[in-house]
């Protein structure tokens, strides 16, 4: 047998060899998969969890919460997270597969309107939010603010926190097809810092700073009240999103495919115990409390 | 006269799997055309063609109704890829010229490995590079507020083409014969002349083909454009503005989009009309490049 | 007279300024990855997997994914490549299918890389069921480096001169022998070289890898070939659009970039070492 013929052979032995180990059983981990507001914190809730629990590996990965929910409904994920409710379309598709979300308030967030510090503006109302993404207010002057060109930074579709703002801030129209569509809260954090025409959109665990406890140097955000009569509220402030004062907060939702089990049991009731709720409020979001974290125990069972 | 019909059968048998593995590639080529017919066709039940080329939105999530519009994605895709060949083409071509007749032997030597470093550079790294490094740099000379925009996709695009444009150009320059370039300088042509007039007219299909086949990689490019461009939406009107390619476009969607719902199979056809176009370029570039060696001969 | 000698001073400088911008595009990318990544690369950040959410720690998962998924590429592309050039160069005919093939063969390079992610997931994470998985990654990089492979094992063919063959021929061997001992073996290392250019490029590729098994984070190395993994050019792109502190995160984001470009410039420059060293050996 020539050189060649033995080398194509060993070739060929390692494949089968490889191909096997692929029957053996890698050890399976917990997969975590959505939003990119929620991924830093779930990464680090895991991180923590896994200190204590070595035994149970867990794998976040981001995507946007569109990614999480066709992760469930395909069957790649165990855990989805999302920044927004599901859509009945996607609760239809779950129940035609035979999937029963059930759904974990893992935290609060205010969701907040960032600006480049070199903008005067403080506040905006909801409507005039709404109306800068729908791409009707192209200039700064008219909210009150200078005569610079409106720099739309906001997420893809995939994004939780696209579709929450669609439907709570841009009453549900379309947004500015001029609006740079970016990868991740970070991506829109560092357009803004760069660009002072800039207005963008993050999840407050993302702005604020975390050994300072204070907003992102370069960054401004703004108040923002329901209407012209209202107060303005920052997202910073704890009181105002937990009364609703503050307008543009959420939960932030894990959701298993009916009664967690396994890692995914202890994963969850870790988080909203008192340890994991912890963590949320050092990565800057808020803990889950009232009806929520009733519902969370709930569903546990 | 057994062992000799047993050799014949052997070697028969030997030949058929060579042959097998030479008809491989083109199995390839038909499967991921098929496979990507099979798979967009059914986006086209919900979506007529005609539209889908021609209009300019693409919402497919869109709180109305959803509109899969793929226009202006194509007109982006345009955009950036004839801002590269203007750059790429002229610097391209230049750089092989100078190689092929003006450089000292020892100065080819050493630039043609460099010009593969520069086409080995993968293109995540470029892309990063547009975000770190060129779109800020674009930004402060020309005053806009943020570099994320065609310009910015189409410079980074031109130093992913130019090493292809480079190479076969210069491969072609210096594979035109010798006596073309004696006699013009027996005519008293100066080597500059010599270039101009003679060389590269003589070598201008192996730099069609050069200029096809970069074309083909700028159209093709993902990860370059994906991470430099903005990514926005809407209908490019200008060099400065955030636009979103073909190929960007699939890459941002293809995570997020449930299997089996029209909008996946708008993403793959999509992904079709990228494969048509890059076949359409290469085949151009080959068919240029078959009639250039068929001149040689 | 005079003018035709400016004309081609100005001539001859202006293809120079083309030769010069082209070097300085390359040296600024250069330096700026060296400059800004150096400062990230310690033991640590190669050999350990990161921490605290990826802000501090190593890559050393990435590093360690791309070398498994770039073996399975090599597995698919390398013997298919070689076979196929074989054919090409040995057996074919000037013909029609010929022609054919090698029309293919172009086509194949010059296809986009998130098509072939797309038939990647079409084919190996849906209908074979591989899932997302170092095997479907694999698989498709080596779909597409491929073309690569064949080119070079055909250009490496292409230098044995025909009296090898015929020489063994004229001996009464039949034809695959002759392949077999007369050509083959003084190939193979051009062959080899060849390939590894094509699979340094399969390393860098991140279009193919993203939806067929590439991960960010994950918290154990791949223990077999249908887990997932974290692959360099993945871990770049998402540590320079996805990650949650992005500011933070960017000299580690250089000191990947830095790495990956090392490897893939380091197997190009083994190639072409390689390549020479042949060269010379051959003209002996």
């Amino acid at each position: 047998m020539s050189n060649k013929m033995m080398k194509i052979a060993v070739v060929i032995q390692l494949v089968i060899a490889l191909a096997g180990g692929m029957l053996l059983l890698g050890q399976k981990m917990l997969q975590v998969k959505g939003s990119d507001t929620m991924v830093n914190l779930v990464q680090i809730l895991a991180e923590k969890y896994m200190e204590k629990n070595p035994k149970q590996p867990i794998a976040v990965l981001g995507g946007g919460s569109g990614t999480g929910v066709t992760g469930m409904l395909n069957g790649t994920c165990e855990i989805a997270n999302t920044s927004r409710d599901w859509k009945q379309k996607e609760l239809d598709q779950a129940w035609e597969k035979g999937i029963k979300p059930r759904f974990f308030a893992v935290a609060i967030d205010g969701l907040s309107v960032i600006v480049n510090e070199k903008n005067p503006l403080t506040k905006l109302t909801m409507d005039q939010v709404g109306a800068i993404y729908r791409g009707e207010v192209k200039n700064w002057k008219a909210v009150g603010g200078p005569d610079m060109k409106v720099s739309l930074y906001g997420r893809q579709s995939n994004s939780g926190t696209y579709v929450f703002l669609m439907e709570h801030v841009l009453k549900n129209k379309p947004y500015s097809t001029d609006m740079k569509e970016m990868n991740g809260n970070a991506q829109i954090i560092e357009g803004v810092l760069a660009d002072v025409g800039a207005i963008g959109y993050v999840g407050v665990g993302y702005i604020v700073d975390k050994e300072t406890g204070k907003p992102m140097k370069g960054l401004k955000v703004l108040n923002i009240n329901k209407d012209e009569k209202a107060e303005a509220f920052s997202p910073l402030d704890k009181a105002a999103v937990d009364s609703g004062a503050y307008p543009v907060s959420r939960p932030l939702w894990m959701a298993t495919n009916g009664t967690p089990k396994g890692t995914a049991a202890g994963f969850l009731a870790w988080i909203v115990g008192p340890e994991g709720q912890k963590v949320v409020e050092a990565e800057g979001f808020y803990p889950v409390g009232g009806k929520l974290m009733e519902q969370n125990l709930k569903n546990l069972k | 006269m057994k062992r000799q019909r047993l050799r014949q059968l052997k070697e028969r048998a030997i030949k058929a799997f060579f042959l097998a593995n030479g008809l491989l590639s083109i199995f390839v080529l038909l499967g991921i055309f098929a496979l990507l017919l099979y798979t967009a066709v059914p986006a086209f039940r919900d979506i007529k063609i005609g539209e889908f080329l021609t209009t300019k939105l693409w919402d497919p999530t869109s709180p109305l109704k959803p509109v899969y519009g793929i226009l202006s994605q194509i007109m982006s895709t345009f955009l950036v890829t004839v801002g590269a060949l203007v750059i790429a083409i002229p610097v391209g071509i230049g750089v092989a010229a100078y190689l092929s007749d003006v450089a000292h032997w020892r100065v080819r030597e050493i630039v043609k490995p460099v010009v593969e470093i520069l086409a080995g550079i993968p293109s995540v790294v470029v892309g990063f590079l547009g975000i770190v490094l060129v779109g800020p740099f674009l930004a402060k000379i020309s005053g806009q507020s943020h570099g994320l925009n065609a310009l910015n996709g189409s410079i980074l695009l031109a130093i992913m083409s130019l090493p292809t444009i480079i190479s076969i150009s210069e491969d072609s320059l210096s594979a035109v014969p010798q006596a073309y370039s004696e006699a013009s300088l027996a005519l008293a042509g100066s080597r500059w002349q010599t270039l101009i007039r003679v060389k590269i007219p003589a070598a201008l299909s192996g730099i069609i083909a050069a200029v096809m086949l970069g074309m083909g990689r700028a159209i093709g490019e993902t990860m370059t454009v994906l991470m430099a461009t903005g990514n926005a939406r809407s209908f490019p009107t200008g060099f400065f503005q955030s636009v979103r390619t073909m190929t960007s476009n699939i890459a941002i969607e293809l995570g997020e989009v449930p299997y089996y719902t029209t909008h996946y199979y708008a993403l793959f056809a999509i992904g079709l009309v990228l494969f048509i176009m890059t076949f359409i370029v290469n085949l151009i570039a080959d068919v240029v490049l078959r009639k250039y060696q068929e001149r040689e001969l | 007279m005079k003018t035709k000698k400016l004309v081609q001073f100005a001539g001859f400088l202006l293809l120079r300024v083309c030769l010069y911008l082209v070097l300085a595009v390359l040296l600024i990318l250069l330096y700026d990855i060296g400059s800004k990544g150096g400062g990230s690369i310690s033991w640590e950040f190669l050999s350990k997997p990161p921490r605290r959410g990826m802000t501090e720690g190593g890559i050393f998962p990435a590093i360690f994914g791309t070398f498994l998924v770039t073996i399975v590429t090599a597995v698919l592309a390398i013997p298919l490549g070689m076979f196929t050039a074989i054919y090409l160069n040995e057996y074919a005919r000037q013909g029609r299918l010929t022609r054919l093939i090698r029309l293919s063969i172009r086509n194949l390079s010059g296809v986009p890389s998130i098509v072939y992610g797309l038939f990647g997931v079409i084919l190996f994470v849906n209908i074979f069921k591989f899932g997302t998985s170092i095997l479907s990654a694999g698989l498709t990089l080596g779909l597409m480096t491929l073309p690569w492979t064949i080119t070079a094992s055909e250009e490496a063919l292409k230098t044995i001169p025909n009296s090898y063959r015929e020489g063994s021929l004229a001996l009464g061997a039949t034809k695959w022998q002759s392949i077999r001992t007369n050509v083959l073996p003084y190939a193979m290392p051009g062959m080899l070289t060849g390939t590894v250019l094509g699979l340094a490029r399969a390393a860098g590729e991140t279009a193919p890898i993203m939806f067929t098994g590439a991960a960010f984070f994950l918290p154990m190395l791949p223990k077999s070939l249908s887990d997932q993994f974290m692959a360099l050019p993945y871990h770049l792109y998402i540590m320079a659009t996805q990650h949650h502190d992005i500011a933070k995160v960017r000299p580690l984001a250089y000191g990947t970039a830095l790495v990956l470009i090392a490897l893939v410039l380091g197997l190009n420059m083994t190639a072409v070492v390689l390549r020479f060293r042949l060269r010379r050996k051959r003209r002996m």
